[in-house]
């Protein structure tokens, strides 16, 4: 029996910084995981929906457009309403702390800063996928 | 849950289960896919291969959205390298199809080859059969970017077409052996290029010379897939091979021959299995392994007394 890591990485919302993203998403390749990527401008239910399909054991979000406290929540719930709540969700980018808590409350399981490192982000996944 | 009965009911998110289950080989997988099989058999299997950048996932998305305005429903299996050094990939075909993702009526999964080198991965056949089971009327099987020889589609698909470039090479290219060869039908992409008159006469040139015994000549559509052109009639041309194949019994042959090779498969990965986990994990074994080495006994005589001992 094999065990991989399926990914996906998205960027919702409106703008199109996705450097970010795509660092991430090599960086998950190069430590063996099998990354999904959507590419950018994709909507919650667009996000929810291709985890189902792929079915994902985690799904990574990229914002630096300031709408993160709208999305991520809301792709936590449409993942949780397709019957997908074992989903690990994370999401990075231009974030400030204080919303952070807020989102922690709302099933983001981590949310990564800028200067974060990828083995940092490497490491939570593997410790905290399910 | 049931996993294979929520399938058949229509869950997708079994559907998708399903595939990690047969993907990663499962304890489950097997007792799986032998409730599937029954519901097997209903889909039209199409195969698009081509190498890297010709643009397979744009006219797949693109075909995908006529067979839905057609009425008919759509699984994708679009898959991709898996890499060698760390065993991770980047499946990103769906960038291509991101409007199609909200459709019902529409099922894509992205594989990664896992080792396998022939441009498909080693479940794919499984993962299309999920697929059928679940009632996809047309399965698309998008291969890794191929370059001369991994023809493995031609083993899984009803139809297959190569999408062509221009500006890939001279025509001796064209006669080369490999995927030309196995082309029912051909797409010329980009045809607003430079290059692709050219390409098209090379083309023809090379089935002029090889296809006179054949009933059916492979067409060569010239398309520009993210502009749409030409994407009708490219189905037309299409949907006339699968009419072909029904009509002289070559999708019977195909499919015959697919269920045939799909039996010694699995009946080779039984043999391998047993003969690791009863005769290699065996201490018998590794005394063979040092008589061998010690040429006290050559290889093949210990492989024919295993055999002997197997067959009995």
């Amino acid at each position: 029996m094999e065990k991989r890591i399926r990914v996906l990485v998205a960027k919702p919302g409106l703008d199109g910084h996705d450097r970010g993203a795509k660092v991430v998403a090599r960086a998950l390749r190069d430590a063996g995981f099998e990354v999904i990527y959507t590419g950018l401008r994709q909507t919650p239910e667009q996000i929810a929906e291709a985890a189902l399909q792929e079915d994902v054991n985690v799904v990574a979000m990229s914002i630096l457009s300031g709408a993160h406290a709208h999305i991520f929540p809301k792709v936590v719930n449409l993942l949780k309403g397709k019957g997908m709540d074992d989903v690990l969700v994370v999401g990075g980018g231009v974030i400030p702390e204080s919303d952070i808590p807020a989102l922690k409350a709302a099933g983001i399981a981590e949310v990564f800063t800028p200067g974060t490192t990828t083995g940092t982000i490497i490491d939570f996944i593997k410790a905290n996928v399910k | 849950m049931d996993i294979a009965q929520e399938l058949l009911n229509g869950s997708k998110l079994a559907l998708s289960r399903a595939i990690t289950s047969i993907e990663n080989e499962h304890d489950d997988a097997v007792s799986i896919m032998k409730k599937l099989y029954p519901h097997t058999g209903n889909a039209f299997v199409f195969g698009i291969t081509g190498p890297p950048g010709a643009g397979k996932s744009t006219l797949t998305d693109k075909l995908a959205r006529e067979y839905r305005l057609m009425g008919k429903t759509v699984g994708i299996i679009a898959i991709d390298p898996t890499s060698p050094f760390s065993g991770g990939a980047i499946l990103g075909d769906r960038i291509r199809m991101n409007d199609l993702t909200l459709d019902e009526g529409v099922f894509i999964r992205s594989m990664g080859t896992r080792g396998s080198l022939g441009g498909l991965s080693r479940k794919t056949a499984d993962a299309v059969k999920a697929m059928d089971a679940f009632g996809k009327d047309i399965i698309f099987i998008e291969t890794v970017g191929v370059g001369q020889s991994e023809v493995d589609i031609v083993k899984a698909a009803d139809t297959t077409m190569v999408v062509l470039v221009p500006g890939l090479g001279d025509d001796i290219q064209a006669i080369k052996a490999g995927i030309l060869e196995i082309g029912d039908v051909f797409a010329i992409n980009k045809a607003d290029h430079e290059g692709a008159d050219r390409l098209n006469v090379e083309l023809n040139m090379m089935l002029d010379l090889g296809g006179m015994t054949k009933d059916w000549r492979p067409p060569i559509k010239q398309v520009v897939a993210n502009q749409g052109k030409g994407v009708t009639e490219l189905i037309t041309t299409i949907e006339e091979h699968y009419a072909h194949l029904k009509t002289t019994g070559q999708l019977t042959t195909r499919r015959t021959e697919r269920t045939k090779n799909e039996m010694l498969d699995i009946l080779k990965n039984g043999i391998g299995t047993y003969i690791t986990n009863h005769i290699t994990a065996s201490g018998q074994f590794d005394q063979y392994v040092k008589d061998v080495e010690d040429r006290r006994i050559d290889p093949y005589s210990v492989v024919n007394d295993i055999l002997r001992g197997l067959l009995k």
